[in-house]
């Protein structure tokens, strides 16, 4: 049954509010955030495993990461001096309380991470820090998925079933390829299996999630993914996984093809949140993503 | 206690603009001739809190030329997506049902904005926080009517429990039907809907998207388990692979 073509809105005006989020605040933010959660799970693989050099590598890039993504948090509010307001509550309702609160914790417990490895200080103490810092970062890695989905923006709202693996796998392959960039071949296995098991992962989902949104009809939610700028980001970014993930199952003996790899997959990473984030202001933007759907769902009922 | 609008009565002379702006000191957010009818404030916002829409309707061959006007306002879902979003708790539920910003407490940031599937909330510039209708919580609690209810020279909006109101809408849009109004239905009235029905629900002539109005709104609250089901297992999947790698191979 083919469905109607026809849709009507309030002369082309958009149904819901786009974000008032800043592109280089929240998308780099979900980068940041990402590379810092899973910066602390490679940290405690690495530290665990007996991989030194990398260990030290990943709880700088965690803190240095997380510190990032603090201020641009902080920097996006429409009232930063009541930053603290987020504490004020706990919602479990809100992925945004939740994840306030997990970076409250995280933050505090990554910094302690990095400053014994710098500073040589306390050493039991900066071990139960990085451990503790590797058991949250997976929450830090993919809650943000369900912040952004937890909205009425149709083009992530849709697609909240694979959006936190797609953010999980970007997470690990950009943690992975910062730990490939950073430290020698020999050195980093850990980081290359992370980065190649996180590309795949990423490759994977987010062909999925595109896939779901690609329903008949005259307002399928894939566009908002593959057409205009935001299509050219994610196929670029696409092509810089793919390319990252063979970079590092090939270099595993050159310094050189295992730093572009790792430069390649951070890249793409950051390309993804971003093509993510403009999808989203997409869909939010013109009306017949949020009417179209809606009506076929209405249609379908009567 | 909540809004109905009946829009089939609605004049289009936009008192409720105004005593809204007047009552609640809302600022000036631009008066401009939008081309769209009559419309001048466009759409709801942080600072237009009642919007008068206009559609003018001249092909269709039973009804003959229509000029649709509504006043469009803050729904005060019963399920309401904002308030549960807001990380702050500066959105609560108060003890009329509504849903009210607390000022003092909003640090303006921003996820109200996308969650609600109206549209309704935004956030001011010149203060960066998040405003919207109060449905006058400062009237309410010393008995009076909101402000835009009170000034209405129709009664298109009217004022009162939502059990009453639903009552007396329904049997308006019988009315409606017999007079062979086909077109007008009721929107946001049932509580078995997306959003738990509405605090402010209303007559409408044609479909909801005419208006500019979401045809199957649902809060996206429902959804939210199954979001957080899929990031705990990313997460558990995320950690397994740590537990793995840390088994590896040592140097």
């Amino acid at each position: 049954m083919v469905p109607d073509a026809e849709f009507t809105s309030y002369y082309g005006r958009p149904v819901i509010k786009e974000p008032v989020w800043q592109a280089p605040d929240v998308a780099g933010y979900l980068f940041f955030g990402g590379l810092a959660g899973a910066s602390s799970v490679l940290a405690a693989s690495a530290h665990l495993s007996g991989h030194r050099d990398l260990a030290r590598v990943a709880r700088l890039s965690a803190l240095g990461a997380i510190s990032l993504s603090a201020a641009a948090l902080v920097h996006d509010l429409g009232r930063p001096a009541r930053f603290t307001n987020m504490l004020r509550v706990f919602k479990p309702s809100s992925p945004m309380s939740v994840g306030s609160w997990l970076l409250a914790g995280y933050g505090p417990v990554a910094g302690a991470a990095a400053v014994s490895e710098v500073t040589g200080i306390l050493p039991a103490a900066g071990t139960a820090a990085t451990l503790g810092a590797g058991l949250l970062g997976p929450a830090i890695a993919t809650y943000t998925a369900a912040l952004i989905c937890d909205t009425a923006v149709p083009a992530w709202h849709a697609g909240y079933r694979e959006m936190p693996y797609v953010f999980a796998g970007s997470a690990a392959s950009a943690a992975g390829g910062l730990g490939l960039l950073a430290t020698a071949p020999g050195a980093a296995e850990p980081a290359r299996q992370l980065a190649v098991l996180g590309a795949g992962v990423e490759l994977v989902a987010k062909r999925r999630l595109i896939k779901r949104l690609a329903t008949p009809g005259p307002a399928p939610l894939s566009e908002a993914y593959e057409t205009g700028r935001t299509g050219v980001m994610l196929r670029v970014a696409e092509g810089l996984t793919a390319g990252g993930l063979a970079g590092a199952l090939l270099g595993r003996r050159s310094r050189a093809l295992s730093a572009l790899s790792g430069a390649s997959l951070l890249a793409a990473s950051a390309l993804t949140r971003f093509g993510i984030f403009e999808a989203g202001m997409t869909s939010a933007r013109d009306p017949k993503y949020t009417i179209v759907p809606q009506r076929q769902r209405q249609d379908g009922r009567l | 206690m909540g809004f109905f609008t009946d829009t089939s009565i609605c004049i289009g002379c936009k008192a409720c603009e105004v005593a809204c702006k007047e009552w609640n000191a809302v600022p000036e957010d631009g008066i401009s001739l939008s081309g769209m009818s009559y419309d001048n404030t466009v759409g709801l916002g942080a600072s237009t809190w009642r919007h008068v829409a206009f559609i003018e309707q001249s092909d269709d061959a039973a009804h003959g030329l229509r000029w649709l006007m509504s006043s469009d306002v803050c729904k005060h879902c019963t399920e309401s997506a904002c308030l549960d979003v807001c990380p702050t708790g500066a959105l609560f539920r108060t003890e009329f049902g509504t849903v009210v910003v607390q000022d003092d407490v909003c640090n303006g940031c921003g996820y109200c904005v996308p969650a609600c599937p109206f549209g309704v909330i935004a956030r001011r510039e010149e203060d960066g926080q998040a405003h919207k209708c109060t449905l006058c919580y400062d009237r309410l609690g010393s008995g009076l009517e909101p402000a835009c209810a009170k000034a209405c020279p129709t009664q298109s909006i009217q004022f009162g429990p939502l059990d009453e109101l639903r009552e007396r809408a329904r049997l308006r849009v019988e009315d409606l039907h017999a007079a062979g109004q086909d077109q007008a239905r009721l929107y946001l009235d049932d509580p078995a809907d997306g959003i738990g029905g509405g605090g402010a629900f209303f007559l409408l002539l044609d479909e909801p998207e005419v208006y500019g109005l979401p045809p199957d709104p649902v809060v996206t609250t429902r959804d939210l388990p199954g979001m957080w089901k899929h990031v705990a297992i990313a997460a558990a999947g995320l950690a397994s692979a740590a537990v793995a790698l840390s088994l590896g191979r040592r140097p």
